[in-house]
């Protein structure tokens, strides 16, 4: 797909979404839903004592039935999709051409933990706070773009032996 | 009419039905434009690949002038559209840790679940990742919640800052992107590497 005309259409539902649901795209918000259920079912006595998790609880008493989470899910939905039209469905580990599997799996763990982490302080990720962010001007967004891809660039070249 | 949810043209229910459905078109896009792959992303910090960014940047503008239409036509009421807020340390700080989860993982949480759905076993891992991320983070909260809720600003727009309208401020913000898009089609040239193609269709994912 040409990417401008994939951007558009990226546009496009996101508009879609606003007019809709008056919110924009997002992502991380349904892994904390799934964190918080988590922690709810196999400790629910730590979940209640929990400052954290109490508040969550009390203004999300059903965290898995939240807009995040069937949005998320209808992206894997619609990823799946995708890929079986294009006859890209396959196990796989994709790396850079100098690394191991085992390596780019570690890294892949820590790069999670990190932007895990990184989307719960800054209240949203690319999706949910940059695109949705800057789409609607908020400053908040703009911050957190200019973040996330600034510290990347910033590291690309300590990190090159994982991509070159 | 819109936000339709907000004017109570659509159901509570009906509104996770359009969740799911929009979730369905987000996926698609993002796989259907090689989001699924971690090279790719990757890409974009070594120029090889500038993809994510023409997309990134051409999704935002389109947004940003859909919704002033929109209001300009009386279809939204941008009042009711959902602003993140701003609390200026957390939002510096959560995207350079976000940053750093970037480039050494590949993947940002949508993009890893769009690859997660063809298979990637590299977004497998690092979907667990984002999981431990939070969960260190919701069990932590106390050790950073005095940072988390430092410099609240309200939800402020970068056209109040700059005393600007939605407009102009929209203008040029599809002005930078333009002279992004240039730099981004010279750079995949210049820094264009030998086993990597561009072209998607030659991509073995």
């Amino acid at each position: 797909m040409n990417p401008y005309v994939g951007g558009a259409l990226l546009g496009f539902v996101l508009i879609f979404s606003f007019w809709i649901s008056g919110r924009g795209l997002g992502a991380s918000g349904a892994a904390k839903s799934v964190v918080v259920t988590g922690v709810k079912t196999v400790a629910p006595a730590h979940a209640e004592n929990t400052a954290f998790y109490k508040d969550y609880l009390e203004s999300h008493p059903k965290p898995m039935s939240s807009w995040l989470v069937f949005e998320m899910m209808g992206v894997l939905v619609g990823g799946f999709l995708s890929g079986a039209l294009g006859g890209r469905l396959k196990f796989k580990v994709e790396k850079g051409p100098n690394v191991t599997k085992k390596t780019r799996i570690i890294f892949a763990v820590i790069g999670g933990i990190f932007f895990g982490f990184g989307s719960q302080l800054g209240r949203g990720c690319t999706s949910g706070s940059a695109l949705t962010g800057m789409s609607v001007l908020s400053v908040g967004g703009f911050v957190t773009m200019v973040g996330i891809f600034g510290t990347a660039f910033a590291l690309a070249y300590v990190a090159r032996k994982l991509w070159l | 009419m819109g936000p339709l949810i907000v004017n109570e043209i659509i159901s509570e229910n009906a509104n996770m039905l359009f969740a799911f459905v929009i979730g369905i078109g987000f996926g698609f896009i993002l796989e259907a434009n090689g989001f699924s792959s971690s090279r790719r992303l990757a890409g974009m910090f070594y120029g090889y690949d500038a993809t994510v960014l023409k997309v990134f940047f051409t999704a935002a503008i389109v947004g940003a002038l859909g919704l002033l239409f929109l209001s300009l036509f009386g279809q939204i009421d941008l009042n009711y559209i959902y602003i993140n807020p701003t609390y200026l340390y957390s939002a510096i700080g959560g995207g350079v840790i976000m940053g750093v989860g970037f480039i050494l993982g590949g993947y940002c949480p949508g993009t890893s679940f769009s690859a997660v759905a063809i298979g990637k076993l590299d977004a497998l891992a690092y979907v667990g990742g984002i999981f431990i991320g939070i969960f260190l983070f919701t069990e932590g909260f106390p050790l950073w919640e005095e940072f988390f809720n430092a410099k609240y600003l309200g939800s402020p727009l970068m056209s109040d800052v700059l005393g600007t309208s939605r407009g102009v401020f929209t203008l040029l913000l599809v002005i930078v992107a333009l002279g992004m898009f240039w730099v981004a089609e010279k750079a995949e040239k210049r820094f264009a590497r030998d086993d990597y193609k561009l072209n998607q269709k030659e991509l073995k994912f």
